[in-house]
């Protein structure tokens, strides 16, 4: 840092180090930063070194030292807890439902939410359009407990409404919770509900952004609405587009939590294969008294593949285009 | 405004098109407002023709039995709520004085540290250590397990929101206006409190919504650290009520005969009503803050 060119104002002369540099204003912005400079350093660089845990076996050490003490003085374990981890029966299931499920939820999702917000920026009746925005948004606000609430009350199988209704029509009752074939669907559909509402209006928000002329000079040109929609309308909402798409790509390797454990019923024996994610893994081992160095192998072995992800996913977009690429 | 309304009038499409776009979204909105009508009929319904009947959506029997029952039981659920309500405000106070002030420090030009700090704040958006070491940093090494700190500070702020901040004030707030109060003689501190923050209303807004949500919905760190009953969130208490009949389901006679499990559980009706409870005050108020959540994204995707 010491021979950055800089270009700041301030009367900085580039020739000298910035220590020397340093002025009253600058100690005053440090001070300034300093409860969140601390919070970062805590909740999001101290667990950075949790990957430590991953290479221990971690012991309590005799005499009633704390948590870094005990760690520090496990021994060594290399690559055993990631090997256990990555040859149990387990994993190879947890990766293909996380990624699959990630998957169809990144495409879903993104299509309806760009084909809602299409249909709604062109409706006539713009106060309707609102109140249609509105009413799609409230599932946003609501938590995974909630949610696991509704869907109970749906699906619960001797009271629920669905089942109610099959039986009215004189079909059998399904046992929701214990059927597995059911659940990738119930979940995607679930996922697709809870952010339809803010991916359209997120999307109409970058529509409505656009300048009308645009459109008037189209259809000078003779454009059609096909057109107006491929030359005008997509690229507007594509730097929007690629933004949530970078994002959601480096979420691939982690899943909503809530969704897959609340909404489930805490994942029963009959879905554990279906519903399973690397979340829900991790969660329950930290709640057993499964060995923390496994555990913490799992979670780091996510958390390095979502960083990976993001950014492929980030050098994909530049080299497509560089302009939308986010970092 | 003209200008608008016409362009709109070219990028109209045919009546019956509207009418059919109209019937998709109607139903599409009356999918997300429902399953709350399903909840809050269980919620008024007689328990005895919830058995016979199942769950209908206009109930065979009217009964304020599970409201009855909460206001009995109101020492719980109000304790519970006035923890939500602490937990959600003092949050969001916390979070939008961490999320301003450091967006306000790496929105100086001037900052020595500035490119430090950018790449501190970039860092954690790519990479974090995972849920497991987050755990054990605030339970093992922090110790803030059972303090209602475990509920506030793990959230309390975001490379997201920061950005947000930092990009809202270097595009809103005009540099002239700084400048102009460190010749009068004003420190950082007294600018950020005192001059940014009055006239940032809409980015204070946007983030504190995202903070005050994400609090008042929170069930994850209650799970993860509050065993405490006297600590129990309303969203908490909801999940555990869940959890306890889950686990009852899944251990029969776990130590309970059925007329103990009957008794000590708290009948559907009343466990609909309790969600009812959540759910209200975010119905009624989320209408007028939902514009806020997507200016968040708005500004936060705006680049420099």
């Amino acid at each position: 840092m010491g021979n950055r060119k800089t270009t700041d104002g301030g009367g900085s002369k580039s020739g000298k180090p910035w220590w020397k540099r340093w002025s009253r204003d600058d100690t005053e912005l440090f001070l300034l930063s300093l409860p969140t400079l601390l919070w970062f350093l805590t909740f999001s660089y101290l667990p950075m070194f949790g990957i430590i845990i991953a290479f221990k076996n971690y012991k309590l050490q005799q005499g009633g030292h704390g948590f870094i003490y005990n760690l520090l003085h496990s021994e060594w374990a290399g690559f055993g807890n990631f090997s256990y981890f990555f040859t149990s029966n387990s994993f190879t299931m947890l990766l293909r439902n996380t990624i699959l499920y990630n998957i169809a939820f990144i495409i879903i999702s993104a299509s309806v939410a760009v084909g809602g917000a299409l249909m709604l920026s062109s409706m006539r009746n713009k106060k309707g359009s609102k109140v249609y925005q509105t009413m799609m948004f409230l599932p946003y606000f609501m938590s995974w407990v909630v949610v696991s609430y509704f869907v109970y009350a749906l699906l619960t199988p001797e009271r629920g409404y669905i089942n109610g209704i099959i039986t009215s029509l004189g079909g059998e009752r399904i046992m929701w919770y214990q059927e597995p074939k059911y659940w990738p669907f119930i979940l995607i559909f679930l996922n697709t509900w809870k952010g339809m509402g803010y991916g359209m209006v997120l999307y109409l928000a970058s529509i409505t952004g656009i300048d009308p002329s645009l459109y008037e000079a189209a259809v000078m040109d003779g454009a059609t609405k096909r057109q107006q929609a491929k030359h005008i309308t997509l690229p507007a909402i594509k730097p929007v587009f690629i933004m949530m798409l970078i994002l959601d790509c480096g979420k691939i390797f982690n899943s909503d939590f809530g969704l897959f454990y609340q909404v489930t019923g805490r994942i029963p024996a009959s879905l554990y294969t279906t519903v399973s994610t690397f979340d829900t893994y991790i969660y329950n081992a930290i709640q057993s008294t499964a060995p923390i160095g496994q555990t913490a192998a799992a979670s780091f072995f996510q958390a390095i593949c979502s960083c990976g992800t993001i950014l492929f996913a980030n050098w994909v977009v530049s080299k497509l285009d560089n302009e939308n690429r986010i970092i | 405004m003209a200008k608008e309304e016409s362009g709109q009038s070219l990028n109209q499409i045919k009546q019956s098109t509207n009418i059919v776009f109209n019937i998709v979204f109607l139903i599409l909105a009356v999918m997300c407002v429902i399953p709350l009508l399903f909840v809050f009929s269980i919620s008024i319904t007689d328990e005895e023709a919830l058995r016979v009947s199942g769950y209908q959506l206009i109930p065979a029997q009217f009964s304020g039995s599970a409201y009855k029952f909460l206001w009995n039981e109101r020492g719980m659920i109000l304790r519970a709520a006035f923890m939500s309500v602490l937990v959600t405000i003092l949050g969001t106070i916390i979070a939008i004085a961490l999320d301003t002030s450091m967006g306000y420090v790496v929105s100086r030009r001037n900052f020595k540290l500035k490119k430090l700090y950018t790449w501190l704040i970039f860092i954690p958006m790519v990479f974090n250590g995972g849920m497991l070491a987050s755990y054990v940093v605030v339970n093992n090494i922090l110790g803030l397990s059972n303090t209602i700190w475990a509920l506030i500070l793990p959230l309390a702020c975001s490379s997201f929101s920061v950005t947000i901040c930092r990009t809202f004030f270097r595009t809103t707030v005009p540099d002239s206006i700084i400048e102009s109060a460190k010749i009068d003689g004003a420190g950082q501190f007294r600018i950020w409190s005192q001059i940014v923050m009055p006239i940032s209303k809409p980015v204070i807004a946007t983030i504190g919504m995202f903070a005050a949500f994400g609090y008042w919905n929170d069930w994850f760190q209650a799970s993860l650290y509050i065993q405490d009953k006297n600590l129990q969130t309303l969203q908490s208490l909801l999940n555990n009520i869940q959890k306890n009949i889950e686990y009852i389901a899944n251990n029969p006679y776990g130590g309970l005969s059925l007329q103990q499990y009957k008794a000590s559980m708290p009948t559907e009706s009343v466990r609909m009503a309790i969600a009812i409870v959540i759910i209200v005050p975010i119905a009624c108020t989320y209408p007028f803050f939902q514009k806020y959540f997507i200016s968040g994204l708005t500004i936060g995707s705006v680049k420099e």
